[in-house]
């Protein structure tokens, strides 16, 4: 294991630091949020969320803006009659799929979505989904899952819906490689090359982008994680046989070394061979994170929870930008599977599970960090108190996984920083259009060959 | 049970939470699970307010339901009351709480908070989020507007602003600016901008400007029962409502309608020959009712365009909607359903679609021009700059935006003369909104829209056994695209009706002289 891990771990990590547990409001989304990108990444499935108009209304919140054009989501709204036991609602739940598989042919993986009222009326989706498949297989697969924010938080809902998918993944004795985990189509691309690359046999991917290319599992399956919130479908995978392969998490070049490591020790790939494949892209990505880490160096940050990533993230902004961590919020801890990052992130920073946002607010306001991690709900707010702040979304919704992306990742950090810079610099002084009398501009005039007759001959 | 694909309204708590966001030192709490936080990032994005809405949510997850829920509100309303400090409260619960029947009303009264705290109850499985505002706003001024004496000066409330609401912002300044003119103050504008003690004192104002019937006429029609205020009718959109406005205005206190219109300039932009291009253009309009009949009647009288389809998606008003409607002889849609929208679009095949974010995006589908006149907002909607909708400015901003979409003048003369041009061509767009003229290909352009619903659906209208000679259908790809579908479809139907089955170029400009206006 010590091999696996990079040579300048600290002295004392996170892993043993005392956890604050706070109970309050929690400003986060609930797992139906998944859905925005889930439905993209697979391109013959179609997400039915069973539940309010208030989930319709979140869905459309958190995504109408993006991607209008295309619903493969939509919303199986509870009405009264549904509620007070008039209509019997799996009826009605089998017409309106009926309805959409007849209007959508092609749909082959139908994900009926569990949601806060449908959980708390006991309505039975399990049941559903397999009469449902009864009545639409072969052509469509259906599964179930719960979103519900009473159940899951933003990125768990992922994690339901691909623990979902994996008991009725083909079974199979190959000894293969999972990757685990939705990752943008260009992210996913260079993993697998990289993979191939260092010659490792037969690779997979979890989601596949449709129903014919799943993976199959089986106690030779060996599996990695890219995304860290993936808890259940570990346990679900692992219930199949299949074996994880710990490691960091692959965010920044060290982190994408590292997890490649793991994967490489695992199919006993030559040390030499490994150095030879990573060495031009770690350059690259070194070169671009050095790019951003002038911005971000000795500028500390705070973490509100948000979508688990918060860990693996403080591990790179804290080893690879230069930056000092105060607080890492995050949903929910899972130490068996962050455990490595948590290693690497030297003690120090606040590690916190949950959220009291009021609290956490307080805290936030009296450590003034350089750069605030939050939701978009705190966001404004908190700019409008003069800090900087980083959506945390954006980092769900943007290419930020290995070598290539490293440097995005670092940027995607530094640009409110640079933003701010460039919006509180002194006001450079501009020359008037008549030349005369301004006040004296060297640097504007420089270059254009002459002082002051190149502001005169300017555009009036 | 209903599929949505994309709503219109939000559930009625966000109607609630318009309603606290727009008011001064009121306080929500609101017994909700966890992921309906989501509803702040509503006010702090697409609206950019710098402060969070004045919002407690208990965010209750699975493991406290077998608990003790109602514990978990009294301790959130307990510590928002003392964090915030807030005048007043107002307490309820979203879908899921209704469910599980805590009774928030209940719970917070059992608290004993020195502050009158306001029991809702929206029932969120029923009705929808302008429900939601204008309930909210009517419980709270029942609980705390009495009758008072009136001020000395003749007065009136502004009833209806919300958080999130249409040029809301714009609207308030100025309308106020309208009265001030006619020497008529605003005595309290609610709820926008209101504190819980500014509720109070809204039964000192003579009369009451009911600016958004969907937000505010509960409240209205309380306040002219109780304190005695009546409340004007028309909404002030448009040069002639805003007229009417100010008659109705006059007539309720006896102050002179006249007022300094020097500012307004919709008419004669509307009557200089440039405009000559506007006659007749056919535009569909749809969404909030208030906002869809003002706009409807500017389209056909200040702006001399053809009302082909009107609607809305809130049934409330569906009765007035209708009678709207009827007045411009046509069936007005009535519908939630946007996928219904669409179908009408498409058929109309309008030449301008004046409606919401949603209809903006059908728009974009099938290639229409649209401006946005209505709710639900979208960040587009919040501009920098002053833009209101109501009074004489808002009538010159609704001249530029609506006018703004459409290809202009000699502009489209030159298209209507030069179809055939390579880059020059219709589906190039107008030249003024930047996009780049591709070339022209051959065959007929497919929509980008990838797997959508409507894949299946295409734009042969009813076609059954009529056939286009290809010379034909060659003549009919030179038609401008906007008003393709709709020559298409007069000509197969003037087929149809005279047995024709093979159409040809003759067909096509029988059909045209057919049904020439």
């Amino acid at each position: 294991m010590s091999l696996d891990l990079p040579a300048n771990l600290p002295e004392r990590g996170c892993r043993d630091t005392p956890v604050l547990k706070q109970r309050g409001q929690r400003e986060v989304f609930c797992g139906l949020t998944g859905i925005i990108w889930l439905h993209r990444k697979m391109q013959d499935a179609f997400f039915l969320v069973v539940g309010s108009r208030t989930c319709a209304h979140l869905l459309q919140a958190a995504a109408g803006v993006m991607i209008f054009a295309e619903p493969r989501f939509g919303t199986a709204i509870l009405e009264e009659k549904d509620l007070a036991g008039l209509a019997d609602a799996n009826v009605e739940l089998d017409r309106e799929v009926a309805r959409l598989l007849a209007r959508r042919p092609d749909i082959r993986q139908l994900f009926l979505v569990g949601s806060c009222p449908s959980e708390v009326i006991k309505l039975d989706l399990a049941r559903a989904a397999e009469r449902l498949n009864g009545q639409h297989s072969p052509h469509v697969r259906v599964y179930n899952y719960s979103g519900s924010g009473i159940e899951t938080t933003f990125t768990q809902g992922e994690d339901a819906c691909l623990a979902a998918m994996v008991p009725s993944l083909p079974a199979t004795d190959k000894r293969e490689l999972l990757i685990v985990g939705a990752l943008p189509d260009v992210v996913e691309d260079q993993a697998l090359s990289l993979l191939k690359s260092l010659g490792i046999p037969v690779t997979r991917t979890l989601p596949a982008h449709r129903h014919s290319e799943l993976p199959a599992v089986g106690p030779h399956t060996v599996f990695a994680l890219v995304q860290p919130f993936l808890g259940d479908t570990h346990a679900a995978l692992t219930r199949r046989g299949a074996r994880h392969i710990p490691a960091p998490f692959p965010f920044g070049e060290e982190g994408t070394t590292a997890w490649l490591r793991a994967v490489a020790n695992e199919f006993g790939i030559p040390r030499d061979h490994f150095e030879a494949v990573t060495a031009a892209p770690r350059a690259r990505a070194l070169k671009a994170i050095a790019a951003a880490a002038t911005t971000l160096s000795g500028k500390s940050v705070f973490f509100f929870p948000d979508s688990q990533l918060e860990i693996p993230l403080a591990r790179f902004l804290t080893r690879e930008c230069g930056m000092t961590a105060i607080e890492v919020g995050t949903p929910y801890l899972q130490t068996g599977i962050v455990g490595p990052d948590l290693d690497m992130l030297a003690e120090g920073p606040t590690i916190s599970e949950g959220q009291d946002v009021d609290l956490q607010l307080d805290r936030a306001r009296a450590a003034r960090p350089d750069l605030t991690v939050c939701g978009l709900g705190l966001a404004n707010p908190l700019e409008a108190e003069g800090l900087s702040t980083k959506w945390a979304i954006e980092l769900v919704f943007t290419p930020v996984h290995f070598y290539e992306q490293a440097g995005d990742l670092a940027a995607l950090f530094a640009r409110p920083l640079r933003r701010k810079a460039i919006l509180h610099a002194p006001p450079t002084p501009i020359p008037s259009p008549q030349g005369g009398g301004a006040a004296p501009s060297p640097r504007v005039g420089e270059g254009w060959g002459g002082g002051a007759s190149a502001s005169a001959g300017g555009q009036p | 049970m209903k599929l949505t694909l994309w709503t219109y309204e939000g559930p009625t708590h966000v109607g609630a939470m318009r309603v606290a966001t727009a008011m001064k030192g009121l306080h929500y709490v609101l017994h909700a699970p966890q992921g309906d936080t989501y509803a702040d990032l509503l006010f702090t994005m697409i609206e950019r307010r710098n402060h969070r809405p004045p919002v407690t949510y208990t965010t209750f997850q699975a493991r406290d339901l077998g608990g003790d829920t109602a514990n978990l509100f009294k301790d959130a309303a307990r510590e928002a009351y003392a964090r915030f400090k807030p005048q007043a409260m107002i307490v309820g619960a979203s879908c899921t709480a209704e469910l599980i029947q805590d009774d928030p009303g209940g719970l917070a009264q059992a608290l004993g908070l020195p502050i009158p705290v306001i029991p809702l109850d929206l029932p969120s499985y029923q009705r929808k989020e302008n429900f939601g505002a204008d309930e909210t706003f009517l419980q709270i001024v029942r609980t705390l507007a009495k009758p008072v004496a009136r001020t000395d000066s003749i007065t009136c409330n502004l009833l209806g602003a919300t958080g999130l609401g249409f040029r809301h912002r714009d609207d308030v300044t100025e309308v106020t600016r309208l009265l001030a003119l006619m020497g008529i103050a605003v005595n309290v504008c609610a709820p926008f901008g209101a504190s819980p003690d500014d509720i109070t004192r809204m039964g000192a104002a003579h009369f009451n400007v009911l600016l958004y019937p969907e937000t505010g006429e509960a409240a209205a029609r309380y306040l002219e029962k109780t304190c005695g205020q009546p409340f004007t009718k028309v909404v002030p959109i448009g040069v002639g409502a805003t007229r009417d406005f100010l008659h109705e205005v006059s007539g309720l206190t006896g102050v002179s309608a006249k007022v300094d219109e020097t500012g307004l300039r919709l008419p004669w932009w509307s009557a200089s020959v440039d405009s000559t291009y506007l006659t007749g253009k056919r535009v569909f309009l749809f969404g909030d009712a208030t906002h869809v009949i003002a706009a409807a009647r500017i389209a056909a009288t200040e702006i001399g365009f053809e009302v082909v389809g009107l609607g809305c998606y809130n049934r409330e008003y569906a009765r007035p909607m209708r009678a709207a409607a009827k007045a411009h002889g046509l069936e007005a849609l009535i519908t939630d359903d946007y996928l219904e929208v669409e179908a009408e679009i498409e058929r109309l095949a309008p030449e301008l679609i004046l409606g919401t974010q949603m209809e903006r995006h059908i728009g974009k589908r099938l290639g229409i021009p649209c401006a946005v006149i209505s709710a639900p907002v979208h960040v587009q909607d919040f501009p920098a700059r002053y833009s209101p909708q109501m009074g004489f400015e808002g009538a010159n901003v609704i001249f530029d935006s609506w006018i703004h979409p459409l290809v202009m003048g000699l502009e489209e003369h030159l298209l209507t003369m030069f179809r055939e041009d390579f880059e020059f061509h219709d589906a190039a767009g107008a030249s003024h909104h930047g996009g780049k003229a591709t070339t022209r290909i051959e065959a007929e352009p497919v929509e980008a829209s990838g797997g959508d619903i409507f894949e299946q659906k295409n734009d042969t209208g009813a076609a059954g056994d009529l056939a286009w000679a290809p010379d034909a259908e060659r003549e009919l790809k030179k038609i401008p695209f906007f008003v393709r579908g709709k020559a298409r479809r007069n000509t197969e139907k003037y087929a149809a009706e005279r047995g024709v089955t093979a159409i040809s170029i003759d067909t096509l400009y029988e059909a045209k002289a057919h049904y020439a206006r």
